[in-house]
C-alpha cells in the first residue's frame, strides 16, 4: 500500500504493509527513534507524536491512516540547533529522570499548550493523563510544561 | 505488536463502505479511528482479514441542532464532542462524558460511533447515550433504520449492527435544563470505568445508565421509576443494581461493584437535583 507522509516538513512516499503501525514506520522506516515504543498498548504515551498538529499515540495508528497527513516527532522540534521552548523547559526544571517518557511527554506537553495554552496545574496533570512515567517523575514534568506556558 | 496481516480498502462515502462490506462479507470490519479495534487486533482478540477505512468520511463527521434532538455524525471524535458548543448547551452530559474517554491522544483519534459499534460496556459512552434515551441511525445495503439506544446492546461487545450495516449517526435528545452527572470510578486518570454511571433528573423524572455492570452497558430503570414514584434519593439509589449483573475481575468482585453502583448513583442523583 502507497503511502505519503510529510514528516518534519519533509516528504516522504513509501509502500507498506497493511498492517505496519505508525510507530514502526517512523522508528524502522524512515530511522526516526526518537519516538519511543513503550507499553504498545495505548496507555503510556512514550509513542506520542503530532498528527496535523495533534497529540496522538502512534502505536495506536496504522501508517496507511497517516497516508497525506503532516506528522511531527520530537526530532522535528529543535529549530536550527535551537531547542524548542519545551525541550528547553524540560532541561531546566529537570523534568526527566530516564529519560524513555520524554519524547511522548514533551509531545504531548506541547499538544496541551496549544489548546490551552495557560493550564492550571492541575489542567496540567489531567491533560498529560495519558502519559505514564514509571520513574514517577511527574512533579518536575508538570514544573516544566507551566514554566513553559509561562514563558511564552 | 502487530496486528495479524490483513486487506486495506479505503471507502470515501457510508454508501462504498457498505458495498465495500457486502462484497467481502463478515470477515471484514470498518476502521474509524481504531481506537478500539486495533488493540484488539494486536493483542489477536479480532483478527479480520480485511479493514474498511471509513476514517476518511469526512461528511460523518458533524454535530447539529436539529429541533428537539442533536445530530452527531458517526466519525466525530471524542474531542469535538467534548468540547462542541451545541452539545455543551444541549447536552452537556455527553460533551463531559466524551472528555472522560482514555486520555488526550485518544479522543483526537476515538470516534463516538466506533464507541458505540465497538459496544464495551466498560465503555463510557454506550451508557451515557443510553441515559439519555439515544437513537441511533445505521445504514446497510437496503438503506436505513433506526435503532433506540435501550434495544441497541446485545451482549459483550455484541450490538444489533447487522455485518453489513454501519451506524452512521447518534441522535440525543435535548437535555432542557435537567441537571445530570457523570462519575467515573477508576484508579488511574485514563483507565475504563471499574463502575460508571451516568445520571440526568428533572423534577419527578430522571434517566440512569451504569457502565461496566454486566455484558452491556446497563439502564437502571429501578432507579428511574423510584424517582418518578417519588422515592428519595437514597432508597432510589439502593436499587442501581436491579437490572445489572456485574462480573467479578481484578479491580473488583460483584458485591463490590454493586456497592459502589449505589454510592456512585446517589452521588450522581445528589449532584443532578442540584
Amino acid at each position: 500500500m502507497k503511502v505519503s507522509v510529510t514528516v518534519n516538513g519533509k516528504e516522504h512516499h513509501g509502500d507498506v504493509e497493511p498492517r505496519t503501525l505508525l510507530v514502526h514506520y517512523l522508528r524502522e522506516t524512515l530511522g526516526l527513534t526518537g519516538t519511543n515504543v513503550g507499553c504498545d498498548t495505548s496507555s503510556c504515551g512514550a509513542c506520542t507524536i503530532h498528527l496535523n498538529g495533534e497529540a496522538v499515540k502512534s502505536c495506536t495508528m496504522l501508517a496507511v491512516q497517516a497516508d497525506g497527513a503532516s506528522v511531527t516527532t520530537i526530532e522535528g522540534l529543535a529549530k536550527d540547533g535551537v531547542m524548542h521552548p519545551m525541550q528547553t523547559a524540560f532541561m531546566e526544571n529537570h523534568g526527566l529522570q530516564c529519560g524513555y517518557c520524554t519524547p511522548g511527554m514533551v509531545m504531548a506537553a506541547i499538544g496541551l499548550l496549544n489548546e490551552n495554552p495557560k493550564p492550571t496545574e492541575e489542567e496540567v496533570r489531567m491533560g498529560l493523563e495519558g502519559n505514564l512515567c514509571r520513574c514517577t517523575g511527574y512533579h518536575n514534568i508538570v514544573k516544566s510544561v507551566l514554566a513553559a506556558a509561562s514563558a511564552k | 505488536m502487530i496486528p495479524a496481516a490483513f486487506d486495506y480498502k479505503r471507502a470515501s462515502s457510508a454508501a462504498e463502505a457498505i458495498s465495500l462490506v457486502s462484497e467481502f462479507g463478515s470477515d471484514a470490519k470498518f476502521l474509524a479511528g481504531g481506537h478500539s479495534l486495533l488493540p484488539l487486533m494486536k493483542l489477536r482478540l479480532a483478527q479480520p482479514s480485511m479493514l474498511i477505512d471509513i476514517g476518511r468520511v469526512k461528511d460523518l463527521s458533524y454535530i447539529k441542532d436539529v429541533g428537539d434532538h442533536i445530530a452527531i455524525g458517526a466519525l466525530t471524535r471524542h474531542m469535538d464532542v467534548e468540547t462542541s458548543k451545541v452539545l455543551l448547551e444541549h447536552a452537556p452530559l455527553l460533551s463531559h462524558a466524551a472528555g472522560h474517554v482514555g486520555d488526550a491522544q485518544v479522543r483526537h483519534r476515538g470516534t463516538i460511533g466506533g464507541s458505540i459499534a465497538h459496544a464495551d460496556p466498560a465503555s463510557d459512552l454506550p451508557a451515557t447515550t443510553l441515559a439519555l434515551g439515544a437513537t441511533y441511525v445505521v445504514q446497510g445495503p437496503k438503506g436505513k433504520r433506526e435503532i433506540a439506544a435501550a434495544n441497541f446492546y446485545k451482549g459483550f461487545l455484541e450490538s444489533d449492527l447487522a455485518a453489513d450495516e454501519m451506524l452512521i449517526e447518534i441522535r440525543v435528545p435535548k437535555m432542557q435544563g435537567a441537571g445530570w452527572s457523570f462519575q467515573k470510578f477508576n484508579r488511574r486518570a485514563q483507565d475504563w470505568a471499574i463502575v460508571g454511571v451516568a445520571a440526568w433528573r428533572r423534577k419527578g423524572e430522571a434517566g440512569v445508565a451504569l457502565v461496566n455492570m454486566g455484558s452491556t452497558p446497563i439502564l437502571a430503570t429501578s432507579v428511574s421509576n423510584a424517582i418518578a414514584k417519588g422515592a428519595s434519593i437514597s432508597d432510589a439509589a439502593a436499587m442501581a443494581s436491579n437490572e445489572a449483573d456485574p462480573q467479578n475481575d481484578l479491580n473488583a468482585s460483584t458485591v463490590y461493584r454493586k456497592h459502589l453502583a449505589s454510592v456512585l448513583v446517589r452521588r450522581a442523583l445528589e449532584a443532578a437535583s442540584k
